[in-house]
């Protein structure tokens, strides 16, 4: 439906972005991992003021099982507002809800009852596949030509994965956005600069090599992703490929600075085989070609055998397992989440290449299961995982689930979600919000959150 | 002594297309605020203009040609029929254009944007309807001929594009030195409805 002004949630800049009302409402992307049950993409109360607060309000359950939700994105966002491609007068209502290991896609409508959303449309895999080219859909954005989306293999499951392009009106799905993809096979998250006309992307693996779980000789001979891909954005080109070298595996989350005119952002390096050490890089423009430095690296920690999975004994160490970072909207704040320590870090960033630690809190993790003061259960599982930044960059939400299959391979015993909130103080530090523990009722696990009018991973802005 | 209504409306025509931040003072007052300069917003507007100048002349000189080889009124009534049905395309599909230019774009891009921008949302089509009274009033036997209705026409586009660059480049200059974006969020009315109902009443104005 046409509107006549743009929608309210939609922000010509980051810095106005900040601005913007707290959120009232998220939505969390949550799996069965046994896929007997259909999995949900669940309501979430965060207004403080609410008798509902840091409780689960509202379900959409899936009309099939053992769809994996894992990430997924809205319709539109403030790109819309885009000099060169505007498209001020669309809504921000729909998300997409992709099934990563079903490759089914759910479009679910938050309007009118944001609470209590309603799945619209369902596209079945054989539609992707045959009009895309592509299966096993991750990371969504809104951009300039539509919905993005970046999915893992072809449809037989193999290389090469890549992004395909949706409908924002309608949902057709458009078809494969690459004119020209180069030396790029592996697929996994993308995002980019705007300002730069540049599209960034990172590697994973195909199915066979994660939807039974990492599969240690893979991991041990470096041969899952370990490239980052530097497209141009228009052309739909593939202009570089850098490579983190033998020693690094799985180069996932990538978190361009919002600011439109900075040519750099950040990536996660899960884990080094060196040392087991995780590792935050800075990619950025060198002249005409893109570079990256490390600037981060977070050490294994030593560990008693005994407390450790059967992957882990025999390095009688916990890596930190860094699986998820996201950036604040003043690009000032890094957040890190150490999946296997507990361990969820605040870096100040305003220097890209020297980062601070400034926060730090731990919650549950493989050895210390560290508790939260509203939890019932004095030892809690899982760990820091799919993080999410409120627009004013004062609140931080996580769950703690990775993967169904990846899970229990560091996770024996399985995972009891959570949820919490941490509230971060805009000088640097933060600290758990007390009142806010979701203990996520089974069999469910929670993925990623999004939250109402938009987030820190969901939009991007021309202007700065 | 010509009607003086029809340049009116070529220039009204003009400053309604330069008004619209998807006709380029959005562009190029974003293009100054990466920037950091004036000089880039008064130096974008040159090839937004162009552009889209070049987008309202090819449409302006096929109609004046084609009127002067066929029947002027078949013409008109064909120009009509396009209008209305480039109203419908542009309300179904305006918003799945391929997106080639981007913020790192030169001079020449952003030419290439303009006319491509314009051409898409039927500017110069818009404009026929003024131009078949402008045109036929420039020879004595008030029919289109290529010389005489062709330099009005060249002459319309050329009060056309004036006005447009005028509008738009007041706009930039008052966006970017005083008043800044944050009106955007309420202030960018949907001008698409607008920009749909002003093709199809120029193309009804053919038919009829």
């Amino acid at each position: 439906m046409a509107i006549l002004q743009p929608d309210p949630s939609f922000y010509p800049s980051p810095r106005m972005a900040m601005k913007a009302p707290p959120e009232t409402l998220s939505y969390v992307a949550t799996f069965d991992p046994a896929r007997k049950v259909p999995d949900q993409l669940a309501v979430v109360d965060v207004d403080p003021k609410s008798t509902t607060y840091s409780q689960i309000v509202g379900r959409v359950e899936m009309p099939n099982a053992g769809d994996e939700l894992h990430h997924f994105g809205w319709n539109a966002c403030s790109s819309c507002l885009c000099p060169n491609a505007p498209h001020p007068h669309t809504e921000r209502r729909y998300l997409i809800v992709p099934g990563l290991r079903s490759s089914r896609m759910h479009i679910i409508d938050t309007k009118p009852d944001p609470k209590n959303p309603k799945i619209v449309r369902v596209i079945e895999p054989e539609e992707i596949a045959e009009k895309a080219g592509y299966t096993r859909p991750h990371t969504i954005h809104c951009g300039p030509e539509g919905i993005y989306v970046a999915a893992l293999a072809d449809p037989d499951g193999n290389k090469p994965g890549g992004i395909f392009l949706m409908d924002h009106e309608n949902f057709d799905i458009r078809g494969q956005w690459e004119i020209d993809r180069g030396s790029q096979e592996f697929s996994y998250d993308f995002w980019w600069h705007l300002g730069h006309d540049t599209l960034v992307t990172s590697e994973w693996g195909t199915p066979d090599m994660f939807e039974e779980g990492l599969v240690p000789e893979i991991l041990l001979g470096s041969k899952y992703g370990r490239k980052l891909h530097f497209w141009d954005l228009h052309e739909r080109k593939h202009l570089q490929e850098i490579d983190f070298g033998e020693e690094h595996q799985l180069v996932f989350e990538l978190r361009p600075a919002h600011d439109p005119r900075k040519a750099y952002g950040f990536v996660n390096c899960v884990i080094s085989l060196k040392d087991l050490s995780a590792s935050i890089w800075t990619w950025y423009k060198d002249g005409d070609k893109w570079a990256v430095k490390k600037v981060i690296e977070i050490p294994a920690e030593p560990a008693d055998p005994d407390d450790l999975p059967p992957m882990l004994k025999g390095f009688s160490a916990v890596p930190p397992l860094v699986t998820d970072i996201d950036l604040s909207m003043d690009d000032k704040f890094l957040y890190v989440a150490c999946f296997g320590t507990g361990d969820l870090h605040q870096y100040d960033v305003s220097d890209p290449f020297n980062p601070k630690l400034t926060g730090k809190v731990r919650i549950g993790g493989i050895v210390s299961k560290a508790t939260h003061p509203k939890a019932r259960n004095g030892a809690l599982n899982g760990a820091p995982q799919m993080v999410e930044i409120s627009r004013d960059g004062r609140r931080v939400y996580f769950t703690n689930s990775l993967y169904g299959a990846i899970d229990e391979q560091f996770y024996p015993e399985g995972i009891d979600g959570w949820m919490v909130k941490l509230d971060a103080d805009p000088n640097g530090g933060i600290s758990f919000d007390e009142n806010f523990f979701i203990e996520w009722p089974g069999p469910h696990r929670p993925h990623q959150v999004r939250l109402e009018g938009g987030d820190c991973s969901s939009d991007s802005y021309c202007y700065p | 002594m010509t009607e003086v209504w029809p340049w009116l409306v070529v220039a009204g025509l003009g400053a309604f297309h330069g008004l619209n931040p998807a006709m380029g003072w959005l562009f190029a007052v974003a293009l100054g605020m990466h920037r950091q300069s004036q000089t880039v917003v008064l130096q974008s507007l040159l090839p937004i203009a162009a552009g889209h100048a070049l987008a309202v002349v090819i449409v302006a000189l096929a109609f004046v040609y084609f009127g002067s080889v066929i029947d002027q009124k078949l013409v008109q009534r064909i120009c009509g029929v396009v209008l209305v049905a480039w109203a419908l395309y542009h309300a179904l599909y305006g918003h799945r254009h391929r997106v080639r230019v981007g913020m790192q774009t030169g001079m020449w891009g952003l030419a290439l944007w303009s006319f491509l921008m314009a051409s898409a949302h039927g500017a110069g089509l818009m404009l026929i309807p003024a131009l078949v009274p402008l045109c036929l009033a420039a020879t004595p036997a008030k029919e289109l001929t290529a010389g005489g209705s062709m330099l009005t026409a060249l002459a319309a586009v050329g009060v056309h594009t004036a006005a447009m660059l005028a509008v738009t480049g007041t706009i930039a200059i008052i966006v970017y030195r005083w008043v800044g974006l944050a009106f955007l969020r309420r202030g960018w009315l949907n001008v698409d409805l607008l920009w749909t109902a002003a093709l199809v009443v120029a193309g009804l104005f053919l038919i009829i």
